[in-house]
């Protein structure tokens, strides 16, 4: 844990993504400062704060507004809120948070009209979900350094054939955004600030137009779940997948637009396979997050630990727990006692809080 | 995804890589080489074929007569050439304004960053003249280009009479849809050069040159021409350009086409086409002849002015015109008529060159390999890479994939796992220490020359060369950067993460270079490989030093001169070669000051750092 806020910075600030954003002078630096501040907001247990950062960041594109709901399990845990159908202050504390949000949200777009006497912008800025509107995208990226044209002959042919399927297809393909945040929120809600990680990865895998400005704005995340990537599988795969695909990206363009030898498949061939690379990493994060769940913290001497392991053929589970400074019995060469020989003698605390029943649990007595 | 994410299959893979891994790399070695040299045979070969149906079907009868004519030009092009020394300007204007044409000149001027010796030029300024014919009924969007590059001796003044003369015929046609430019360039590529980016309103050399004014749309393509004598025995081709680009094959089979229908002679190289590829000479005269194009290709100089052309995106060719010994001789009238038949059939393009390949070699002129045939040559030779490189990550990472330990005993592995804190950390210092001695010797030679010409007794390029030499030279000199920085636990696994990372940069770069230059990505691939994949600290030292040094960047240049004069049949000695070495190495330099050739980067700030990586792993203590 040394360390971790100059490493995030440095992830960040020296992300040759970054560097690429800023040269194309693009406005996702602006975006990437809206969500961080988001965070640091919904951290620090700021409400109101963090309600109108979000506002912000949703006002300027309309993906963020999926963060509302890890920045509300997020508030939520602080206060130690369950998260239950039940429990009155669950909704209370919702209501006020979800009314702060749109109560901004409203403030700023009332502000626009405002500004520019007209509700025009409205469809010109988000717009580019519905089909009619004439900035929708043609399920293609735009590069960092833009000038590619928006429409291949083919997908313009395919466009015109298909007509009457294109609120289909545009339903289809923005759904991907908006899709995982409640399996997500299911299954992650312990961790909400690994699910605000998970579901930025997610709209900058899957929105409209990425860039490599959201990518850069992700991965500045790597170093706070640093104990998670002994145990990411596949860490060589990925990593040369994306970077590959990075090199590869300027390469191919220039194939395609100055060369005029290749043409936009290849440009897109090497986008899809860059989301590939991405969609795997995204996808093996959590499911290593959920799987160090079965161990607690050992070395703070509060939590304890215990893993569940089926012995032979009966079914029946081991139990081991321990105290700090006791030793360790594991029956085999298992993933736990694998895990439990990394976790001895180095020098990370996870920073778990006990929750739900194993807080329960403990409080009642083994 | 099951085969990755299951960890049984998993350990089951990692460990049939792990055993099988050394076979694995020699097979795959061995199969990029013998798919490389099978390319020139015939299953992976096929016969050209026109793609462009715009110049496919439609047949024209060339009219072109005016080969007197042409002589007459070409003589009085030469006196006055004699005469003033330079072009002649003021007369090839006349003449072209005689002819018909819209004339306008272009001066340009440009200061060489060192006198380049085998050109013997270094504050460089001429003047370009170019006619414009402009097509009748069109809208002057697109053209056509037929150059012709004049150097400093009078060489090619038949080409610039048979270009006057194809302009006073063309003038008299009604059926150019298409202007066409006549252009006669000063200093051959100089010029070429200074047009095309005045043309292009950009400047990518640091040319000087002066506003163009008189312009005719998009070019669609040109060809450029070299003629030195009356008679011709052959026409030969040149499809080589600037950073190995080629132009597209339509254009090649355009050529072969007329010259078939005027009964020309069409050889490439030089050296006429086998004409039997069922017995084994065709195909080995096509490997040497593909061979041949491979090192022109990688060596990605311009070997005529259409070079140039094809980064803008016109397809050019060079036609140069062979006088040897052969009995039967052609006049101007049928190389007049074979350019006619060119153009005419290039009149009749719709849209830009588009159809056929882009990328291809050429064992023969009626034959081609396409890219889909040769790629797979390097995929196995970088597929050797990547093997290494997985083999090297799993042993670094053994607790995941490693052969299994009976129980959680944390005594073994805690000494990997303390050592897997060699980190990224430990590997900045010798990657920023490579690449800055490949800093150094981008910079340093032309940046130095005039402090080494005052305290050594050298002209400035032979400075050049030396202080390349010499920077090349010291750095094998730096091998023990950071090893102290390991911890002395498990030295093994500085090395084996620096290699991992040199495997892996190794592999990037010769990737991105393939996809572009294929033959220069193939042709350091062989070399680099091998070496870089025996590469380590412990074995036969001496040996592997050799090896590695034998399988340098400039190492591999000086071999493929070798190789390409053997090829050629007029091998050198090693003085000669020597000599040609350093003159090549002055070339390379000076090319990509002047024309934006890519080469020189390439070796020095990105295959040579990555050298000396593999040079570091090889002296870790």
């Amino acid at each position: 844990m040394h360390y971790i806020p100059l490493k995030v910075a440095l992830f960040y600030l020296l992300n040759p993504y970054t560097v690429l954003s800023c040269v194309a002078k693009s406005t996702c630096a602006i975006n990437n400062t809206l969500i961080a501040f988001f965070i640091l907001a919904t951290i620090k247990g700021s409400a109101f704060l963090s309600a109108i950062f979000l506002a912000l960041a949703t006002y300027q594109s309309l993906y963020p507004i999926t963060l509302f709901v890890p920045g509300l399990l997020y508030l939520l845990q602080r206060q130690y809120i369950p998260v239950k159908m039940k429990s009155r202050a669950f909704w209370i504390f919702s209501w006020e948070y979800a009314m702060m949000y749109m109560g901004s949200l409203v403030v700023i777009i009332c502000l626009s009209f405002f500004l520019l006497s007209s509700w025009d912008f409205i469809p010109a800025v988000y717009g580019f979900m519905y089909p009619e509107s004439p900035s929708h995208p043609d399920l293609c990226r735009e590069e960092v350094i833009p000038g590619c044209p928006a429409m291949t002959p083919s997908s313009r042919e395919n466009k015109e054939m298909f007509e009457h399927f294109s609120l289909f297809f545009v339903c289809v393909f923005q759904i991907n955004v908006f899709f995982y945040t409640i399996p997500l929120a299911i299954k992650l809600k312990e961790h909400p600030i690994f699910f605000m990680f998970i579901q930025i990865a997610i709209i900058s895998i899957f929105k409209s137009y990425p860039t490599v400005g959201d990518v850069a704005l992700y991965m500045a995340f790597f170093p706070v779940w640093n104990h998670l990537y002994r145990f990411l599988r596949n860490i060589f795969v990925l990593a040369c997948i994306i970077i590959v695909c990075s090199l590869l990206f300027p390469v191919l363009w220039h194939l395609w637009i100055y060369a005029g030898s290749a043409n936009s498949n290849f440009f897109y061939a090497i986008t899809l396979t860059f989301n590939v690379g991405q969609i795997l990493g995204t996808c093996y994060a959590p499911s290593t997050l959920l799987r160090m769940n079965v161990i607690q913290p050992i070395l703070q001497g509060v939590h304890g630990l215990w893993g569940e392991r089926k012995t032979g053929s009966t079914g029946q589970c081991d139990r081991v727990s321990v105290v700090p400074g006791a030793q360790i019995w594991c029956s085999e060469g298992s993933f736990l006692g694998k895990v439990l020989s990394k976790c001895v003698g180095s020098n990370w605390v996870l920073d778990l809080k006990p929750w739900g029943r194993e807080r329960e649990r403990m409080e009642g007595g083994k | 995804m099951g085969l990755l994410s299951d960890p049984v299959r998993r350990r089951a893979l990692a460990r049939l890589v792990l055993r099988l891994n050394a076979p694995l790399c020699l097979l795959s070695y061995v199969a990029g080489i013998a798919w490389f040299l099978a390319l020139a045979f015939p299953p992976l070969t096929q016969r050209t074929y026109m793609s462009e149906n715009a110049m496919g079907s439609t047949m024209v009868e060339e009219q072109f007569v005016g080969g007197e004519r042409a002589r007459v030009f070409a003589r009085d092009f030469a006196a006055y050439r004699r005469k003033s020394g330079a072009l002649p300007v003021a007369w090839l204007e006349r003449t072209m304004r005689s002819v018909g044409l819209e004339v306008y000149t272009q001066s340009f001027s440009r200061k060489l960053p060192f006198p380049d010796e085998t050109h013997e030029r270094y504050m460089v300024s001429g003047t370009n003249v170019y006619g414009i014919l402009r097509a009748l009924r069109a809208a002057s969007t697109e053209s056509l280009v037929l150059t012709v590059p004049c150097g400093p001796d009078s060489t090619n003044s038949q080409a610039v009479g048979l270009l006057l003369a194809l302009a006073a015929h063309f003038r008299g046609q009604i059926y150019w849809a298409k202007d066409i430019i006549f252009l006669v360039t000063e200093h051959d590529l100089l010029g070429t050069e200074a047009w095309l980016e005045a043309y292009h309103d950009v400047n990518v050399t640091g040319m000087q040159s002066s506003f163009l004014q008189g312009r005719a749309g998009a070019i669609q393509a040109a060809v450029a021409l070299e003629l030195s004598s009356d008679v011709v025995t052959s026409l030969d081709v040149i499809v080589e350009g600037l950073n190995g680009q080629l132009p597209n094959l339509d254009l090649l089979n355009l050529f072969q086409t007329f010259c078939q229908k005027g009964g020309l002679l069409c050889t490439l190289q030089g050296k006429l086409q086998p004409q039997d590829w069922t017995s084994l000479d065709g195909p080995l005269q096509g490997l040497q002849t593909l061979l041949l194009m491979v090192l022109r290709q990688a060596s990605g100089r311009s070997h005529g002015p259409h070079g140039l052309f094809l980064r803008y995106g016109v397809e050019a060719l060079t036609l140069r015109g062979i006088n040897s010994f052969r009995q039967y001789k052609y006049d101007l009238v049928a190389v007049g008529k074979a350019l006619e038949g060119m153009f005419r059939k290039l009149n009749h393009l719709l849209e830009r060159l588009h159809q056929s390949f882009f990328f291809y070699l050429l064992p023969a002129l009626s034959r081609f390999v396409s890219i889909g045939l040769y790629m797979p040559a390097a995929g196995f030779l970088l597929l050797v890479l990547g093997l290494k490189a997985l083999e090297l990550w799993m042993q670094l990472h053994e607790a995941g994939v490693g052969p299994e330990e009976g129980g959680g005993s944390p005594g073994p592995s805690s000494s990997l796992l303390s050592a897997q804190g060699v980190g990224l950390a430990s590997l900045v210092a010798p990657l920023l220490i490579s690449q800055a001695v490949g800093l150094a010797l981008y910079i340093l030679p032309v940046l130095g020359q005039h402090v080494a010409t005052q305290h050594f007794p050298v002209s400035e390029s032979e400075a050049v060369v030396l202080t390349l030499l010499a920077i090349y030279a010291a750095g094998l000199a730096l091998p023990h950067n950071t090893h102290r920085v390991v911890t002395t636990q498990a030295p093994d696994r500085g090395w084996m993460a620096l290699k991992l990372v040199a495997l892996i940069y190794l592999a990037l770069q010769l990737g991105c270079i393939t996809l572009t230059n294929f033959s220069l990505g193939f042709l350091l691939a062989a070399t680099m490989v091998p070496a870089a994949v025996l590469t380590k600290p412990h074995g036969p030292r001496p040996l592997y030093a050799a090896l590695l040094v034998l399988t340098s960047p400039a190492a591999v240049l000086l071999g493929s001169l070798f190789l390409w004069r053997e090829l050629q049949e007029m091998p050198l000695s090693l003085a000669e070669g020597w000599q040609l070495f350093l003159s090549a190495l002055a070339q390379g330099v000076l090319e990509h000051h002047t024309y934006g050739a890519l080469l020189f980067p390439l070796l020095a700030l990105g295959l040579y750092p990555c050298w000396l990586l593999f040079w570091n792993v090889l002296f870790w203590k």
